[in-house]
């Protein structure tokens, strides 16, 4: 490596994070730390019906007896749950506000410095927003056009208020709250989120789209997404996050719940863009997601797209169960770590019905002292008849102080499952930037050329304008400086 | 003067390569240097395009009135230096059309001149390729990804014509070309002769000077031009090798 790109590395290194700020707004928080009043005061902010409360009672006891998961390549410090405040609102949130005039101006400014209008003119054509502050739903927009094709399209602490009954039946389906502790503590403590019904036959026409915020500090934030795609119907959805700086680590635990029903497709994609933490490791988000999509009628299809450039630590595993036969799940995948950021990523694939197909497409790229993993497991039961997987993981190291460490089991009880699996790692290659710069592009051009011509097999899976957005971002994650 | 290497001594990993080596180029002027392998033409090439491994021991180059050393690899090409690889590498997932439009583009920034618009570009990109014989779907694929010997070259050389530097360096263009490819090759290299441009062909083979008429043929032994001449140079070199030279 020759001198030149040492020092290109090095001014990538002096990550800047253009989300950095905080909104000095009045808020309004219990005490710190988790216990059962910390639940039954969530639990009463938010209105919620006797039936919600026992729920998160429940799994805060399951909670108390488990231990964090700790097979993932990650290093950090005990988490303490007793130094974390459980809920933060905007103050004057009691009752959501019925418009945007109603909304603090400071809050809507923020939304604006981050390049999320409000208001509903301004806002992206097609594409409605649900934005979370902390841990209350701010605004959802295009709300009324939705209705009138009868999609639901709310928060999820409206949804508990008023759709009890698919509430009932879907939350926690998916993932147990005694799946593991995180899904356990988001079970008991989570605030808010967004809410998707899909009614029978619907191709929901816009993007729908949940932007999540983190502002107070030492909070947690731990939002619950529900997505129910009924018989025949389609959604697309996106989310995008990102946090003030702070030089404490904030704790995210979110739970994500996805069903497909028969012929139902499911597309959820994430452009996650937490605070990493400084130069010095200091600081940045604590990503502990879990993520899970059951394609549960006969065809049904779900596809996660993640692209993964914030958080000190990511552990994140966007899965689905494929029970429907014939039903499809994929997995794409773009994560980049730099600085001393660690990011433990990857997919579970289960299948169960017969013909289930799915496909791993995994790009991790490291920089600095961070450390990449690609965790996968793809597994076939024994009624999964024919099913097949593909999986291609491939890392790319730029500098020599990184890692990249791939990850992948497979399980098969079905002899006739058919699976492939295609790895590689590899360098960003001195040859390729000379040829680049030879033809008059800049080293930085030539490097953000490269990794975006590597993650292209990705990118090219979002939405049209967030893959725009989402290429910027990988450049963004390289260079550290925004013009 | 155009370009002119004045006692050029270039060491890489403790070996010296080039040793006092004297060349001047004018604008429209073909030169061409054969030598043997090991001789320092590819050295020489990569030493002029500005590739960083190399340690300069002495000497200086001058290229359009800027001291060649001032300048950075990107920096030169911009200027109008332009090199046409001997292995051109390949980089996956990138598009030849974003790629050689920033190229173009950072040209033209440094020249003071207006950017090309996407529009213009793709039909200037397409126009080049179908007069070089250049199949539409190669142009949809990643730089270099997967092409032959031969396709690679060839794209090397639609490159040079979208980039149409004052100096094209053309380190073994054809070697691994059969005599198609070396047509084609060679079609678009006269294809972007004129007064002013200049071309440095290197070469081991006797055989591309019949497609290209060198003004000048110089001969290369051991990191030193030791003869230079016309094209019957070229003659005597087919006729007895390089011994003589030695």
């Amino acid at each position: 490596m020759n001198s030149e790109t040492l020092n290109t590395l090095n001014s990538y290194s002096k990550n800047k994070y253009k989300y950095g700020f905080v909104t000095e707004i009045d808020d309004e928080k219990p005490k710190k730390g988790l216990n059962e009043d910390t639940i039954k005061f969530i639990s009463q902010k938010k209105n919620e019906p006797e039936w919600m409360l026992d729920w998160r009672l429940k799994a805060y006891s399951k909670w108390k007896k488990m231990k964090e998961p700790k097979w993932a390549n990650l290093s950090f410090p005990e988490i303490d749950y007793q130094d974390i405040y459980y809920y933060s609102a905007p103050k004057g949130f009691e009752k959501k506000p019925k418009d945007l005039s109603e909304v603090d101006p400071k809050l809507i400014d923020t939304y604006n410095k981050l390049g999320i209008p409000l208001e509903e003119q301004k806002v992206l054509a097609g594409v409605a927003v649900d934005v979370v502050f902390d841990s209350v739903s701010v605004a959802t927009t295009y709300k009324g056009e939705l209705e009138k094709l009868g999609i639901i399209f709310c928060s999820i602490g409206e949804a508990i208020q008023k759709h009890p009954n698919l509430i009932k039946k879907y939350l926690g389906s998916v993932i147990p709250p005694g799946d593991h502790s995180f899904s356990a503590l988001n079970s008991a403590v989570f605030t808010d989120g967004s809410f998707v019904y899909i009614p029978e036959g619907v191709k929901c026409p816009m993007e729908l789209s949940t932007y999540f915020r983190i502002n107070a500090e030492n909070t947690g934030q731990f939002e619950r997404t529900l997505i129910i795609a009924d018989k025949g119907s389609y959604v697309s959805y996106l989310e995008g996050c990102t946090a003030p700086k702070r030089d404490d680590n904030q704790l995210h635990a979110a739970n994500v719940e996805l069903i497909a029903l028969e012929d139902a497709e499911i597309k959820y994609s994430t452009v996650q863009n937490w605070y990493p933490g400084d130069e010095d490791g200091k600081g940045g988000i604590y990503n502990f997601v879990t993520k899970r999509g059951l394609c549960e009628g006969k065809n049904s299809k779900i596809s996660w797209t993640q692209v993964e450039t914030g958080s000190a630590i990511t552990w994140k595993y966007p899965s689905c169960i494929l029970k429907g036969d014939n039903s499809i799940g994929e997995f794409y995948s773009v994560a980049i770590t730099n600085n001393f950021q660690q990011a433990d990523t990857g997919t579970k694939m289960t299948h169960i019905g017969k013909n289930t197909k799915s496909k791993i497409i995994s790009k991790g790229i490291s920089l600095g002292k961070s450390q990449n993993t690609y965790r996968g497991e793809v597994s076939f039961l024994r009624k999964a008849d024919k099913a097949r997987n593909y999986t291609q993981c491939d890392s790319l190291l730029v500098g020599n102080q990184c890692g990249a460490h791939t990850v992948p089991y497979i399980d098969s009880k079905n002899n006739t499952a058919v699976i492939e699996h295609e790895a590689s790692t590899s360098k960003i290659n001195e040859d390729q930037l000379y040829y680049c710069r030879q033809r008059g592009l800049s080293h930085e051009e030539a490097v953000s050329l490269i990794v975006n011509g590597f993650c292209k097999q990705v990118l090219q899976e979002l939405p049209m304008e967030f893959a725009v957005e989402a290429q910027k971002l990988v450049s963004i994650s390289l260079e550290g400086s925004v013009g | 003067m155009f370009l002119e290497i004045k006692d050029l001594s270039v060491k890489i990993e403790n070996k010296n390569i080039l040793k006092n080596l004297n060349l001047s180029i004018n604008q429209g002027e073909v030169h061409a240097i054969m030598g043997p392998n090991g001789s320092g033409k590819s050295t020489l090439a990569n030493v002029l395009a500005g590739k960083e491994d190399y340690e300069i021991l002495n000497g200086r180059i001058n290229f359009k009135d800027n001291d060649l050393f001032d300048l950075n690899i990107e920096e030169r090409a911009q200027e109008g230096m332009f090199l046409a690889f001997q292995y051109p590498v390949e980089i996956p997932g990138v598009n030849i059309t974003p790629f050689l439009h920033s190229a173009i583009n950072s040209k033209r920034k440094r020249m003071n001149e207006d950017e090309i618009d996407n529009l213009s570009f793709a039909k200037l990109l397409k126009s080049k390729a179908s007069d070089l014989g250049i199949n539409i779907d190669m142009l949809k694929r990643s730089v270099n990804t997967g092409f032959s010997g031969g396709e690679k070259k060839r794209y090397e050389i639609l490159q040079m014509s979208i980039l149409n530097p004052e100096l094209a360096i053309l380190d073994e263009t054809d070697s691994g070309l059969d005599i198609d490819a070396l047509k084609i090759v060679t079609d678009g290299v006269n294809k972007l002769k004129t007064k002013d441009n200049s071309f440095l062909i290197i070469t081991h083979y006797q055989k591309l000077l019949d497609y290209i008429k060198p003004d000048y043929v110089h001969v290369m032994v051991n990191g030193s031009i030791v003869k230079s001449g016309g094209s019957e140079i070229a003659a005597e070199i087919e006729k007895d090798g390089f011994q003589k030279f030695q």
